[in-house]
């Protein structure tokens, strides 16, 4: 069982449905108790940065999240779930988030992606590839390449590049993957990334104590 | 970097796919939900859903069809017809849809689109602009005449000016009611404003082209595309992998839509795909 973390920042009937269509069975929760006492955390998200901290904070989840972080139990955040684990981000102005890893979010180059020959837009969105950088089990059964759907103005930059897993190239090559120790998070959306996207969401539902 | 993206568009009635299809090997070919989900299998990037149903009050039913898909199929969906308020755009995103595609109701009121794209993200508010070409000039007086009928507080900054419906074939005007009603709004202006109001896609379809099967608007979606920063969708007048080709090539848009060349089994997702790939495309596999 998987515990999704409902702090009324996005749309999360997908990513119940994902797990559910894989066999994973899902609590959906906004009560920090019931989120204490998960063994695996789902958070995922949508919207502004600055609003998702504000309502884990409203809702008490800050440290319910950190102390299940650091207490070893799997953890796997999606878009915004994967941004809010950095120090920082710079969308509107810098606020702060978990620091679980040392890095910032910061916005893709503007100005740079519109002076190229073939015009970048912003937001990423649509389908790009994973350049695989290490191994991981929650990709698991998926080959280097594979497209995932991502819906994103902000990327993360951590300061320590061995937690990256996957990187992606849209003008930059940017982090698309974090996995270390318990923590794992994309920037792409498995639950809308069709069958190798589900195979993600089966691997963290799957995942056992001696695999991290 | 990213893959050009290929959109089936189901038209839905009273809960229905309609159009003569006929698929091998589904139970129910008028069933949404099962129709989708061989566009899944067949390599669809994303899904659209168009909903005619008449009646405001059969909402319901489309709201079932988009629960229903949003639990078997996992890729962005797209909902578009009748979107008249927030709530409704609030309960279509509830039940699970990814974005939805605004018309007449972002022409009656643009003010509608910055305010849904305020409350909901822009990556979800999609507008579908109707163009048609204009056969003949207009005066000023006929322009503006359209304009009070169909824009709440006229918005004299993105109709058409009597110049541009002189030139020929150049300029589109955009309709309302499935290319029934002319607005006197120019296109390509109407894109813009739509883009700094909030829209995060234009879902562009060329009214003379749709059925005609003689291939995209190019001119008209490579105008706007250049224009524009965000994404387009090419819609209207499929009917050959190579249109798929020059749309993205020629008409530089980001994405393609297509309804009956998918019903009526003439090529497959996959085929257009290949097709695209072998071309230099940049396809998902």
């Amino acid at each position: 069982m998987v515990t999704v973390i409902d702090y009324g920042m996005s749309n999360l009937r997908s990513v119940v449905k994902g797990f559910e269509n894989v066999g994973v069975k899902v609590c959906l929760t906004s009560d920090k108790r019931v989120a204490a006492a998960a063994d695996k955390l789902v958070l995922p998200g949508q919207g502004a940065f600055s609003d998702c901290m504000k309502n884990l904070r409203d809702l008490d989840l800050v440290d319910v999240i950190k102390n299940h972080i650091h207490s070893g139990k799997p953890y796997l955040g999606i878009c915004i779930g994967l941004q809010l684990l950095f120090t920082e981000s710079e969308e509107f102005e810098l606020t702060k988030g978990l620091d679980i890893i040392k890095g910032r979010v910061v916005k893709f180059p503007e100005e740079e992606f519109a002076r190229m020959e073939t015009k970048l837009k912003i937001p990423h969105m649509g389908w790009n590839s994973l350049d695989i950088k290490k191994d991981t089990p929650l990709l698991k059964g998926i080959a280097d390449g594979t497209y995932f759907y991502f819906v994103h103005s902000f990327y993360v930059k951590p300061e320590d590049e061995s937690v990256t897993a996957a990187t992606t190239n849209y003008g930059i090559d940017f982090t698309s993957m974090v996995s270390f120790d318990n923590v794992f998070a994309c920037q792409f959306h498995p639950e809308k990334s069709r069958s190798e996207g589900l195979k993600i969401l089966k691997n963290f539902g799957s995942l056992t104590l001696h695999q991290i | 970097m990213l893959a050009v993206i290929i959109i089936p568009c189901l038209d839905v009635k009273d809960g229905r796919v309609v159009k003569g299809i006929n698929f091998v090997g589904l139970k129910d070919a008028g069933d949404p939900v099962e129709v989708a989900k061989l566009y899944d299998e067949q390599g669809a990037d994303e899904l659209t859903f168009l909903d005619i149903t008449a009646s405001h009050e059969k909402r319901d039913i489309i709201i079932d069809v988009v629960k229903h898909t949003a639990e078997q199929v996992f890729m962005p969906l797209t909902v578009g017809g009748g979107i008249r308020n927030l709530d409704d755009i609030r309960i279509l995103l509830k039940a699970g849809a990814d974005k939805v595609s605004i018309n007449t109701a972002a022409i009656y009121d643009p003010d509608f689109v910055r305010e849904a794209s305020f409350k909901f993200g822009a990556q979800c508010i999609v507008v579908a602009v109707d163009a048609r070409r204009l056969t003949s000039p207009l005066t000023k007086d006929e322009i503006y005449a359209m304009a009070q009928e169909n824009i709440k507080g006229g918005y004299p900054d993105v109709l058409l000016e009597e110049e541009d419906t002189k030139g020929k074939g150049a300029a589109c005007e955009v309709f309302t009611h499935g290319g029934r009603n002319p607005t006197g709004i120019y296109a390509v202006k109407w894109a813009k404003k739509m883009e700094e109001l909030g829209a995060g896609e234009i879902l562009l379809t060329s009214m003379d082209r749709d059925g005609t099967k003689i291939g995209f608007d190019c001119e008209l979606t490579s105008k706007i595309s250049d224009k524009l920063t965000i994404p387009i969708i090419a819609s209207g007048g499929v009917g050959t992998l190579e249109h798929f080709y020059d749309g993205f090539k020629k008409g530089r848009a980001d994405a393609a839509l297509a309804a009956s060349v998918f019903h009526y089994k003439e090529f497959t997702i996959r085929q257009v795909k290949d097709y695209l790939k072998e071309r230099g495309v940049r396809v998902r596999p």
